[in-house]
């Protein structure tokens, strides 16, 4: 097992990229990261990209080829990483895992997709093959629907508001005011969200992070030669992931995301440190209501807790903790397949103090946390400052 | 979605009336049906169970932005319904008027899940219906 | 003879008023609603069709009989708008209640009589000995042209009735049974057509009128009785006008057939009609008495019945869900434009 650094992080702007397509994501990112790691497209010896559902967003399969090929990366072994949201994240394990091995010296991790090109309807269908298409996508159930029907019984069981969740969007999308890369360049009130049109009660527009085009590529290579490239790499000292059933209805719980849990009490083990040691964190808030139980899940609040505590700023940047400084999927956007790689691109900033508007005063220890589905993936990663 | 005529006739006696497994190993009482038990793995030991159709609201939502299959639908409420013998399972709850809560008591109904087009096949499909 | 073991109704939950359907159409609410005798019409929820209500009614008569659905050998629903033109609503009763696969099954239609031939049927299979038990369902989600007579009373309804031989658990025994069926052209619908035709005040005298007489006649003349000698009458129920009229006609009192004169608050459940009534009639019956029912299916024949209620009926009311309690349970009002997007009469392309 050797220790795995990210020497360069590169992403696309966030949005709906009318005029850009899968390959002109894919390249957008891949060159901002070639270049941000200082390696040659013909170092990379291999490639994971995750992907969710471009079959169905753009009759594309066979997207890992696609990406190596679009990068000149030539004939070099690429492998496709489909797991549902959490796409990314689990590209970004792949890929450390092959160069911990010692199988691989440079590697490439990119996440791309590109949603716009469907109707709303479509994508709410794609979408829903993340969680259980017989029992679930069959009846009509929707991703917000799923997410609404734990936010319902959280509400129920630890008293959480909709104002409590309208505020995880509030704070989003101040982050993301001062992040370049953002779809919402927008702040936004608690009032608005409240106002919103509802979705699936209680989630209403402004609790559902968009539909979104983008692509983020991150270059992964063994921490003992990463100073050749980087000036500043960033170790990654933990990776760690758990599945839980398909099926929301089946969990032990739908109030808590146990697949979060396990990989974040094994991630921790892993970096040898505790939740109070992070600095700052990128959590999956597809939906409002999702950041409030991963705030739970992830260990910096007690169940029921983290609703309050984020109404009160406790998460805000460079409060007590800062939590999802580059506007998270609420306020960022949710290309689902780039999301996961993103959220490390984030941390690499934050970490090497390039943040600009948005960084965190003295962060050192980061931490990123991918959900697929309705929770039946989950990947924690854990970042520190190499130097 | 397109769906062929056999992935919807090999789940009919679930999808109609709430047929489902149980594991004799652990007496644990599965909806829908599962091939092997959570609790045993490959120790597991399926047999057929006829749930009654009687249970209780757990969570619900209303679905406003349906999927395309649905659009003549919504909005329509789902439920996460705890079974009285056991499983928890998602499924439309019909509108009766009333308000619903977490607690609920309801029962199995018989109802269309959702119809094709003018010249395809016609979904039918358990619902629940609060007592 | 065989008899019936156990039965059940549904009734959509969703009703539209008279005065609702007279606005849209400039016409006099209070003169329809007396003239036909009919204050509304219940409508089926937008995932309701005729199987929906064969299987809900289905399952109410299985829990009814107290039966082991696997011993239903035959299943006939009846019904003049069974939701595929091909592909038996039959076969979806069947699995929908797990009969298991060994069982006869068909699709009727005979305008609004379908049923009570499908009654009929179960009863020559009961008797026979082919079978133990056979069910019989009449289940309709009958639509009326916008604008036409027929809107205010096409409703939507249904009820399945367990047929067996064995005394141990007959509610009500089935005496006799006698057709009488003609060549009629008082009401159709072609293949294809949405909305049925019909031929105006033709379907009165030479359709309703004459087969009810001449089938309840034949079967005063069969079993020596007359209209004194029974408790209560059900006839086919078009509007709550007909019935009132050939009850008379026939020398029964308003007060026989009261119990069974459901059309004035759910409209006209076609299949589902004189079935429903007669659902509504033993809920009331007690042992010993005498029922009467004809049926009426344009195009046209129907189909009496001479039934009388045994010691069972009272032990096994606990298993049911009395019709005039289904009927009022949960009742919701739609208005007519709603009543319009349900029934997917507004166009969209």
């Amino acid at each position: 097992m050797r220790d795995v650094a990210i020497i360069g992080v590169g992403l696309t702007k966030f949005g709906e990229r009318w005029s850009s397509g899968l390959k002109e994501l894919m390249g957008e990112a891949g060159l901002a990261a070639l270049e941000d790691a200082n390696v040659t497209s013909h170092e990379v010896e291999m490639l994971y990209g995750g992907t969710m559902a471009s079959g169905r967003f753009v009759g594309q399969e066979h997207t890992a080829a696609l990406m190596a090929d679009q990068l000149g990366f030539k004939n070099i072994p690429a492998v496709r990483i489909e797991n549902a949201c959490a796409s990314g994240g689990s590209a970004l394990r792949q890929g450390y895992i092959a160069v911990s091995s010692g199988i691989h010296d440079i590697v490439v991790v990119g996440g791309v997709e590109k949603m716009t090109d469907v109707t709303a309807g479509e994508a709410a269908t794609a979408l829903g093959g993340a969680g259980d298409q017989e029992w679930e996508l069959f009846q009509g159930i929707t991703f917000p629907g799923l997410y609404a029907l734990m936010a319902k019984r959280h509400m129920h069981e630890y008293g959480t508001t909709e104002e409590q969740m309208a505020s995880v969007a509030v704070k989003n999308h101040e982050n993301a005011y001062k992040n370049e890369f953002a779809q919402f360049r927008k702040r936004i009130s608690v009032s608005e969200v409240m106002g919103s049109k509802m979705i699936s009660d209680p989630i209403k527009l402004l609790d559902c992070s968009p539909i979104s085009d983008g692509a983020a590529v991150v270059v992964l290579a063994p921490l003992e030669t990463a100073r050749k490239y980087n000036d500043t790499p960033i170790k990654i000292v933990a990776s760690a992931q758990a599945s839980d059933t398909l099926r929301l209805a089946e969990r032990d719980s739908l109030t808590a995301i146990k697949a979060t849990s396990i990989a974040a009490q094994s991630a921790y083990k892993q970096a040898k440190v505790a939740a109070k040691d992070i600095d700052v964190v990128e959590v999956h808030d597809c939906f409002t209501i999702a950041e409030i139980m991963a705030m739970e899940d992830l260990g910096f609040y007690k169940k029921g807790k983290a609703g309050k505590a984020i109404e009160d700023g406790e998460t805000a940047l460079n409060s007590k903790l800062s939590v999802n400084t580059s506007g998270g999927l609420k306020g960022c956007g949710h290309p689902v397949g780039a999301t996961g790689v993103k959220q490390a691109a984030e941390i690499v900033w934050q970490l090497r103090g390039e943040a600009k508007d948005r960084q965190v005063k003295g962060a050192e220890i980061g931490m990123t946390h991918n959900v697929g589905g309705s929770g039946a993936t989950a990947v924690v990663h854990i970042y520190k400052r190499a130097d | 979605m397109e769906r062929s005529s056999a992935s919807l006739w090999r789940k009919i006696r679930p999808r109609y009336n709430l047929v489902g497994n149980e594991c004799k190993n652990c007496n644990t009482g599965y909806f829908p049906p599962r091939v092997v038990c959570r609790n045993c793995g490959r120790k597991s030991k399926m047999a057929e169970k006829q749930f009654s159709g009687n249970g209780t609201v757990y969570s619900f939502t209303v679905i406003r932005t349906p999927p395309d299959t649905f659009k003549d639908e919504a909005p329509y409420t789902i439920g996460v319904i705890k079974l009285d013998e056991g499983p928890m399972v998602e499924g439309h709850v019909i509108d009766t008027g009333a308000k619903l809560r977490i607690g609920a008591k309801v029962k199995m109904a018989f109802r269309k899940m959702y119809v094709e087009d003018d010249e395809g096949l016609i979904h039918y499909h358990f619902k629940f219906e609060p007592l | 003879m065989a008899g019936i073991v156990g039965y059940g109704v549904h009734v959509p939950i969703y009703r539209i008023r008279i005065e609702d359907i007279a606005r849209v159409w400039n016409e006099d609410a209070e003169s329809i609603k007396k003239g036909l005798n009919i204050r509304e019409k219940s409508v089926p929820s937008t995932d309701e069709d005729a199987a929906t209500i064969a299987v809900e009614a289905a399952r109410r008569a299985v829990k009814h009989a107290g039966i082991d659905a696997h011993s239903i050998g035959a299943v006939y629903v009846g019904s003049e708008s069974h939701p595929y033109a091909v592909k038996p609503t039959a076969a979806v009763v069947v699995q929908a209640i797990e009969a298991g696969n060994d069982v006869m099954a068909a699709d009727l239609e005979f305008a609004c009589k379908a049923g009570t031939a499908g009654m009929q049927m179960a009863m020559g299979l009961v008797d026979s000995g082919m079978i133990r038990y056979g069910m019989a369902i009449g289940s309709d989600t009958s639509q009326g042209r916008p604008g036409d007579a027929l809107e205010y009373t096409a409703s939507a309804g249904g009820a399945a009735f367990i047929i067996g031989r064995e005394k141990k658990d007959m509610i009500a025994d089935i005496l006799k049974t006698v057709s009488f069926t003609s060549d009629t052209p008082d009401f159709w619908r072609r293949e294809g057509a949405v909305f049925p035709s019909h031929a105006g005040r033709f379907t009165g005298e030479p359709g309703y009128f004459r087969h009810i007489m001449n089938a309840t006649k034949m079967l005063f003349e069969e079993t020596g009785f007359k209209a004194s000698d029974f408790d209560y009458a059900v006839f086919h129920q078009p509007n709550g006008k007909f019935p009132v009229n050939v009850a008379a006609r026939l020398g029964f009192t308003e007060k026989q057939i009261e119990k069974g004169l459901i059309t004035p608050v759910i409209g006209n459940t076609y299949s589902g009609s004189s079935m429903i009534g007669l659902a509504a009639t033993l809920d009331a019956a007690k042992p010993g008495q005498r029922i009467m029912m004809t049926s009426f299916g344009s195009g046209a024949g129907s189909d009496s019945f001479a039934i009388e209620v045994t010691d069972n009926i009272a032990s096994k009311r606990r298993n049911s869900v009395l019709v005039r309690q289904l009927i009022e349970k949960n009742k919701t009002y739609i208005d007519y434009s709603i009543y319009l997007k349900n029934r997917g009469s507004i166009k969209k392309r």
